[in-house]
């Protein structure tokens, strides 16, 4: 746009959105929602299973802070739809912890001070537990490589390596963590 | 200071944070998390254009849109705001001009966010495009285009120009003088949580404003300005923060717009910027361009300093006249500068409006200042880190520009570098390639002036104890990751002899918690844990005083730890703390106590004098390893090593946190990141184009704590939040040069630049730009230095 010209900005609105029912599986328990098709699975929990835990960095698929877990494998919720995910297990942060017993990563996170704003931990510690789930004592560069998805601006990542480290021992040892 | 010969029982400890099990289960209620009956949900609409003025907005299609509560214009608020008293510039929704690509110009609430963009689509804005300032130069010479109507001339915001003793004297006295142009490019915060605000105004003619901010008092001085209402009748609550550093201490536009909305709607409304605002929102690094002159003698004694810094400011005033200060109050505080000169202007720009990025103006000049040293010393002959030893400012002195210094643990600090990664027999011999490089450098404890004029206490602290034996500790201060609301916990149990467990802190609530300025200038933890020991010492006292009756035993000789106050001679000899609560309040009624902070005077009386002063300094060193691959540019960073005078640490464990996050984010600054435009528009605003460290870019470090016990700090702390950052950028580009031996005076350091000063060099040219803007600084103020 050169200068001294005049310009008007005026986009005309979308048209009316179709809604569906949808029937999800989120942290052991059966939902049903009714959501217009193209709301995201980060929006579905968040907004309408109110499972506010799952945070958005970039709605873009391209920071990892919603990642969360499905039938196992870290998804970014940003860029997944609901209505493909019918009947798949689904686990937020909110299913990490057993009956009010935090999960060794929790423990871990807390313990170190991985957590320092906090908005990033979600997301890494469901990346964290995929990985431990495949690989019961992966090597610093493999949780690197496994967690590259996830960015903190907080921690310079260090604190997040060695609180993975230290729940995957204490997993492996089948030792439960101190209380904090 | 009195109890430092008793061993501290939870000063020290490497403690969990009182917020971390919330944080690590999905808990915290971030601002965006929030959620109101009937709350709608609000939308801005924002300029596309850099420069242009508001012919027109026609509303009138969006407010018919079904689920449309409001739509809001710029003339609905009219006056102007922004965190510093002299730059009052800011519209919440611009009236006449838009002065940035992203500047709002309407807002809209309606029943859902789809809904509300739909309605922003729906407005119909006329521009008249005007021509657009871009960079430093264009803003000193295009006299037809004025971005302000205020400041000094054309399109300066602020100049500065000041002289401490006299510069040609020591110019005159030194055995070489040396001249570097430095670039330092802008970036910004990136936190990982977008900007959020929920607003919710009540029949009863209150506000209430949840927002992701670091400064909620300064917010809701704003809030009382912007929509006159009595302060005493706004509440502003900061939520659980996901990331600051200095990007949410400003006053945002959208948070006052959504409180006008819900004031409108008589519903609350909630907004949440997308990443690409958060990206124009900005408020971060200036890009400042720096032209430094130095005179040495044979051993690297500085004899005199003449600094010049160039700040892109952006669209709007914003922290920028502080910014500007700080890129020259804090050369003098690390060596000794006997005689200094500093000038400095900040101009506007039609881009988004820079701020304080941890650091806040200080980054740039240190790196330029440590790479500038860097050379001196190859010039020299001299080792660089003992060059640096030789010079240090004394404890307890003055420096040239009034600036009052504590203790000093730079000499520690480099020496425990230097030792660690065994710089002596890797700088100048490791193979090409492969290089080493070292920085030092200081920071402030915290700004010894608030940002608006005042005699009140910069931060407050109220303590209760129940007979329960709960205490609970009251502060304005914010909790933004670094660990303020635990430092509190840890400072009250550790003068009540409680753990920190026991205690409930409560923060950030204009309405419930006493003032503190705002988590930025690395304030928190002295001010916050001075004022703690104020209150808890004033509890304690009422105590001791019915727990000394009770066991008989003299008042002095009583210590409280674990849950008991107990003879410090007979320790067997003591109470339950609960007990002691219970016994005091009986006696004294009910239990609660104030206490509150406020720095010393700075001594400087010139203007300007206000930015540098602090009750104490932090200082740093790093060394940094890395490869550089010659053909293509690339760095890998192998090892940092920063060692940090914190005066004493609080709790280690998150001061190695704030010591690793900032090493992190140095290393951004020093190889990549970018908040650049094209013709106002962001080139990368996203986070995938923006590159920032992943987990495999970054370096395995080495933190190092070195504690001097500064009588002005909480046990003797000092900061940590940003200061650790400053050293780490000029180590790189010293590194690289040990590398590959070109000179990158530039940050970043990004791969192409180093292929080019590398062809440079194999062709025997100089690659860079040493270029200045052409600008006539005033005469400056002439100080006299003060003894010492």
């Amino acid at each position: 746009m050169e200068a001294n010209q005049t310009s008007v900005v005026n986009i005309a609105p979308p048209r009316e959105v179709h809604k569906e029912l949808i029937r999800l599986r989120v942290n052991g328990e059966t939902r049903e929602v009714y959501v217009p098709v193209h709301k995201t699975l980060l929006e579905v929990l968040r907004e309408d299973l109110n499972l506010t835990g799952t945070k958005h960095g970039c709605e873009l698929g391209e920071c990892g802070t919603c990642t969360v877990l499905v039938d196992g494998e870290p998804v970014l919720s940003c860029l997944a739809l609901p209505i493909e995910l019918q009947d798949r297990e689904i686990l937020t942060v909110e299913g990490l912890a057993e009956r009010g017993i935090p999960h060794p990563l929790q423990t871990a996170f807390a313990e170190l001070g991985a957590a320092q704003c906090g908005y990033c931990t979600p997301g890494i510690l469901m990346a964290a537990k995929s990985l431990l789930e495949e690989n019961a004592t992966p090597t610093r560069d493999e949780i690197k490589e496994a967690l590259s998805g996830n960015l903190c601006r907080c921690t310079g990542y260090v604190k997040i390596l060695e609180a993975v480290e230290l729940a995957s021992q204490r997993m492996a040892r089948n030792e439960a963590a101190p209380t904090p | 200071m009195k109890d430092q010969q008793d061993e501290y029982s939870v000063i020290g400890r490497p403690l969990i944070k009182v917020d971390a099990m919330a944080k690590v289960t999905g808990e915290a209620k971030y601002a965006d998390d929030l959620v109101l009956p009937r709350m709608l949900h609000a939308k801005m609409l924002r300029s596309p254009h850099p420069h242009a003025r508001i012919l027109s907005i026609e509303t009138a299609g969006a407010e018919a849109l079904p689920g449309v509560h409001v739509v809001l214009t710029g003339r609905a608020l009219p006056i102007r705001f922004g965190i510093l008293p002299v730059s009052q510039d800011e519209e919440c929704l611009a009236i006449d001009r838009v002065r940035y690509v992203g500047d709002p110009v309407a807002a809209v609430a309606a029943v859902d966010e789809e809904t509300a963009e739909a309605a922003c689509r729906l407005i119909r804005v006329e521009y008249e495009v005007l021509p657009a300032i871009m960079n430093v130069d264009e803003a000193l010479t295009r006299e037809d285009v004025r971005i302000h109507d205020y400041g000094p001339r054309g399109n300066i915001h602020k100049e500065v120009s000041l002289e401490f003793g006299d510069v040609e004297e020591g110019f005159a006295e030194a055995d070489s003088i040396r001249e570097d142009v430095f670039y330092y490019e802008g970036s910004t915060h990136l936190p990982m949580e977008q900007h959020a605000a929920l607003g919710a105004y009540g029949p009863d003619g209150k506000l209430t404003l949840w927002s992701s901010t670091q400064t909620p008092h300064y917010v809701h001085r704003a809030l009382a300005k912007v929509l006159e209402l009595p302060a005493s009748h706004i509440r502003v609550i900061a939520a659980p923060h996901g990331g600051g550093f200095g990007g949410k201490s400003d006053v945002f536009n959208h948070e006052i717009v959504v409180c006008k909305l819900s004031m409108l709607a008589g519903r609350p409304v909630k907004i949440c910027l997308t990443r690409e605002e958060v990206f124009y929102a900005h408020r971060g690094r200036h890009p400042v361009r720096m032209w430094l002159r130095t005179g040495v003698t044979r051993d690297g004694r500085i004899t005199a300093m003449h600094f010049r810094s160039y700040l892109d400011g952006g669209a709007y005033g914003s922290y920028g006249v502080a910014s500007l200060y700080y890129t020259g109050a804090l050369q003098t505080v690390t060596y000794q500068v006997p005689r200094y000169k500093f000038e400095g202007v900040r101009v506007f720009t039609n881009k988004p409006p820079c701020g304080p990025k941890r650091g806040h103006g200080t980054p740039q000049p240190r790196c330029a200042l440590e790479v500038h040293l860097d050379k001196i010393a190859e010039q020299l002959g001299l080792d660089p880190a003992e060059m640096r030893r030789r010079h240090l400012v004394p404890p307890n002195s003055v420096t040239v520009n009034q600036l009052r210094i504590g203790t000093v643990g730079l000499g520690e600090c480099l020496d425990r570098v230097v030792e660690r990664s065994g710089w002596k027999a890797k700088h100048g011999t490791l193979p090409f390639g492969h290089g080493i490089g070292i920085a030092g450098s200081a920071y402030i404890s915290g700004a010894g002036l608030p940002i608006y004029w005042n005699a009140m206490p910069h931060s407050g602290v109220m303590i209760k104890i129940d007979r329960g034996g709960g205490v609970a500790i009251f502060c304005g201060s914010t909790d933004i990751g670094q660990g303020s609301d635990s430092v509190l916990a840890y400072v009250a149990a550790e003068e009540l002899g409680i753990e920190p467990e026991d205690i409930r802190v409560v923060t950030a609530d204009t309405d419930l918690t006493p003032v503190d300025l705002g988590s930025y200038s690395s304030r928190v933890t002295l001010m916050t844990g001075n004022a703690t020991i104020e209150a808890a010492r004033k509890l304690r006292a009422q105590l001791f005083e019915v727990a000394a009756e009770k066991l008989g035993v003299p008042f002095d000789r009583l210590r409280a730890a674990r849950r008991r106050i107990f003879d410090r001679e007979d320790p067997g000899r003591g109470i339950p703390f609960v007990e002691a609560a219970v016994l005091a309040e009986a006696r004294f009624g009910t239990l609660g106590a104030t206490g509150s902070y406020t720095p010393p005077k700075g001594l400087g009386t010139y203007k300007g004098a206000g930015v540098g002063p602090t009750p104490t300094y932090s200082y740093s060193a790093a060394v940094v390893e890395l490869h550089v691959d010659p053909d293509t540019g690339f760095i890998t960073v192998d090892k940092v090593w920063l060692a940090h005078d914190i005066g004493k640490a609080i709790n280690p464990l998150l001061v190695i946190g704030q010591i690793e996050g900032s090493v992190y984010m140095a290393l951004g600054e020093a190889l990549m990141e970018e908040q650049v435009f094209r013709k106002g528009v962001h080139k990368l605003p996203s986070m995938l184009e923006y590159k920032s460290p992943t987990f495999l870019e970054t370096p395995e470090m080495e933190s190092i704590l070195v504690e001097t016990l500064d009588p002005a700090g909480p046990y003797g702390a000092k900061e940590v939040g940003q200061g650790v950052l400053l050293p780490v950028v000029p180590a790189v580009l010293n590194a690289i040069y040990d590398a590959v031996g070109v000179r990158i005076d530039e940050v970043p350091a990004s791969p192409d630049k180093i292929v080019r000063a590398l062809e440079a060099k194999r062709l025997g040219r100089i690659a860079g730009n040493g270029r200045l803007p052409s600008v006539v600084f005033p005469q400056p103020t002439v100080v006299e230095p003060v003894r010492s």
